[in-house]
């Protein structure tokens, strides 16, 4: 029933493609990365849209493609259900027939390919939109449509390609509740495409991070976020990501020595702090925290309900705090502000030297 | 202050692009006015429903339908090639089949007469193997129109198909869509609009022939004079004849316009 996929695709002088994937029926693996690492591409050799160098392609024991013994199955053979960037539904066709399309396609009858689009339709809350074209539904109506149109053929692998990043911010996280409620009818394995943190974040079991055409790091939300190997990957996170260097359970960056859980640790470290990691206090706090620094906050940004605030030296942080204790603290540009960060949240991995290149 | 504002509304023009405007109408209705002005109204409809006449429309519907569904069944398929399918010489190719849009038609008809015709290039293998004698025949005028008219078929669904994002295809192909179903209800359809803009343009040269035509298949009433061929040779001998038949492609040309319009200019 699983995915078992080594992709070697070589698509342009910059870009040759290495990516291995398994992924088990019920999980979701997510591929996290920027734009023009090869994502695309990835979706488009495990739909049979792009036939692979090199390497191998099995889903549910079934060879799909394998340049070696010169196996190669077309899209319209195997059995992979695709949400496409952008949705690609046909426009000339009602949301209904969009749906129906693969059925009719594989030889179901008319009648019986229309009942059970409408079943899925209805099933994803577009009852009554069956007649409308693509033209004149909402992006989250769009990608409803193409999510059914997708599922209904009973898939053996489900492709999610940026299904949710030609939405606005507003839809964007309504529409990721319904994914995520979705996803779960379908029970084979589901590879998530994605530049979106968040989304990986809340919708995959396992996260593949590529750039480059090359996965840099795999691991679980957790592992990503607290030991990033990429700069990019702490971006994403939005994590503050440091150099420094490791000594019995201190670790000195810029001049600046942090206490960490971590004892073990020596030498060369990449040391993570979550932004949601900082305690922020207008006066110098009481209690134990030994990471406790006075600094002024630069800049402030609203995410909704959610603050990042920036501060300055001795160790620039970016902060994450609520809306509400910004304006209760009084919290400006220019104003002075106490920092702490528990040893406990602060990540601390070994330098490799392989590491952070990006940077 | 009103002076001062109508000046600075960038939407009005300077006094000389307008009066150039207005010749430019003019040059087109004037043609229109003096025949439609001298339409002999009482004996009309005596001239249209003359044998000249008859067989002349119903020839040139004929010719210029058939030289239409001609350019659809092979002017797609070579859109298709030209725009999808990279062989060397396409640019020539391409070039051949477009050429009959800017060559004169009756250097067209002269070339159908060297290759078709009874002592041509390929005329006698033509005759010898199905019996069909081209010049002088309405089969002639069948082809001598779709040699000119369809080459915008071609080019029209070519630039549909080169503009048409192919990641649709691709699309109905994982839903299961083999290649001749993903033609028939994703690539044709798509570009549908478009194929409605060939099939009017091509209709509408179709229609209108007369070089290549005159030149390959002569002026024979009934086999071979068509509409513009009638308005031709009555010009000389019954004037009035010849404005009654030129009132009547202008209508014709009008109705087919009309009905199409709205898709016609939206695809546009």
């Amino acid at each position: 029933m699983s995915l078992e996929a080594r992709i070697r695709l070589r698509r342009s002088q910059e870009l040759d493609i290495r990516v291995d994937l398994s992924i088990t029926p019920g999980a979701t693996v997510a591929l996290l990365g920027p734009n023009g690492a090869g994502k695309s591409t990835v979706v488009a050799a495990l739909a049979g849209l792009a036939p692979i160098d090199s390497g191998r392609i099995v889903l549910r024991g079934r060879v799909l493609d394998d340049p070696a013994s010169g196996v190669f199955v077309a899209a319209e053979d195997r059995n992979v259900g695709v949400v496409f960037q952008d949705y690609l539904l046909f426009p000339h066709l009602t949301a209904l027939e969009n749906v129906a399309f693969g059925l009719r396609s594989r030889g179901i009858s008319r009648d019986n390919a229309l009942q059970r689009s409408r079943e899925w339709l209805s099933m994803v809350g577009l009852e009554g939109l069956e007649g409308r074209r693509p033209a004149d539904l909402s992006g989250g109506q769009a990608q409803r449509v193409a999510l059914a149109r997708a599922l209904v053929g009973e898939p053996d692998l489900l492709l999610l390609d940026e299904a949710l990043s030609a939405l606005d911010v507003g839809a964007r996280s309504s529409t990721r509740h319904l994914l995520q409620r979705h996803l779960e009818v379908f029970a084979g394995p589901r590879l998530l495409i994605t530049h979106d943190p968040t989304e990986a974040f809340l919708l995959a079991d396992d996260i593949h991070v590529i750039e480059g055409g090359v996965v840099t790091q795999s691991g679980s939300a957790d592992e990503i976020r607290l030991r990033p190997v990429t700069s990019y990957a702490a971006d994403l996170a939005g994590a503050n990501f440091f150099r420094g260097v490791a000594e019995a359970g201190t670790v000195e960056v810029d001049g600046h020595r942090l206490s960490v859980a971590d004892e073990d640790v020596q030498g060369p470290v990449l040391v993570t702090i979550l932004p949601t990691a900082v305690a922020v206090h207008v006066t110098k706090p009481g209690g134990s925290p030994r990471n406790t620094w006075s600094t002024t906050v630069t800049a402030i940004e609203r995410l909704g309900t959610r603050v990042r605030l920036r501060t300055e030296r001795p160790l620039p942080l970016t902060v994450e705090v609520t809306a509400s204790a910004t304006d209760e603290l009084g919290i400006e540009p220019g104003r002075k502000v106490w920092v702490a960060v528990k040893a406990t949240e602060i990540g601390v991995q070994a330098d490799d030297g392989n590491s952070f290149s990006r940077a | 202050m009103s002076t001062l504002d109508r000046s600075a509304d960038p939407r009005r023009p300077p006094a000389l692009l307008v009066v150039l405007a207005g010749v430019g109408i003019a040059f087109f209705a004037v043609p229109l006015i003096g025949l439609v002005g001298r339409v002999p109204w009482a004996n009309l409809p005596q001239l249209l429903t003359s044998a000249v006449v008859m067989d002349a429309f119903r020839l040139s519907m004929v010719a210029s339908i058939a030289a239409t569904v001609i350019a659809l069944v092979l002017g797609i398929p070579l859109a298709w090639v030209l725009a999808r399918v990279e062989f060397p010489g396409r640019a020539l190719v391409r070039a051949i089949v477009t050429l009959p849009l800017v060559l004169p038609p009756v250097v067209g008809g002269a070339a159908l007469l060297l290759a078709l015709g009874r002592r041509g290039l390929i005329g006698d293998v033509v005759y010898e193997t199905t019996g069909l004698l081209l010049p002088f025949s309405t089969w002639g005028v069948v082809v001598a129109t779709t040699f000119v008219a369809m080459p915008f078929m071609v080019i029209t669904v070519e630039g549909a198909l080169r503009g048409l994002d192919l990641r649709y295809e691709g699309a109905a192909a994982t839903l299961g869509a083999r290649r001749w179903t993903v033609l028939r209800k994703v690539t044709l359809p798509m570009i549908g609009p478009s194929i409605l803009s060939g099939v009017v343009l091509t209709w509408a040269r179709a229609f209108g022939e007369f070089g290549a035509t005159i030149t390959f298949a002569g002026n024979l009433q009934g086999e071979t004079q068509t509409l513009p061929l009638a308005v031709f040779v009555t010009l000389e001998s019954d004037r009035a004849a010849a404005v009654a038949i030129s009132l009547l492609m202008v209508v014709v040309s009008l109705v087919v316009l009309i009905a199409l319009r709205d898709r016609w200019w939206r695809s546009l």
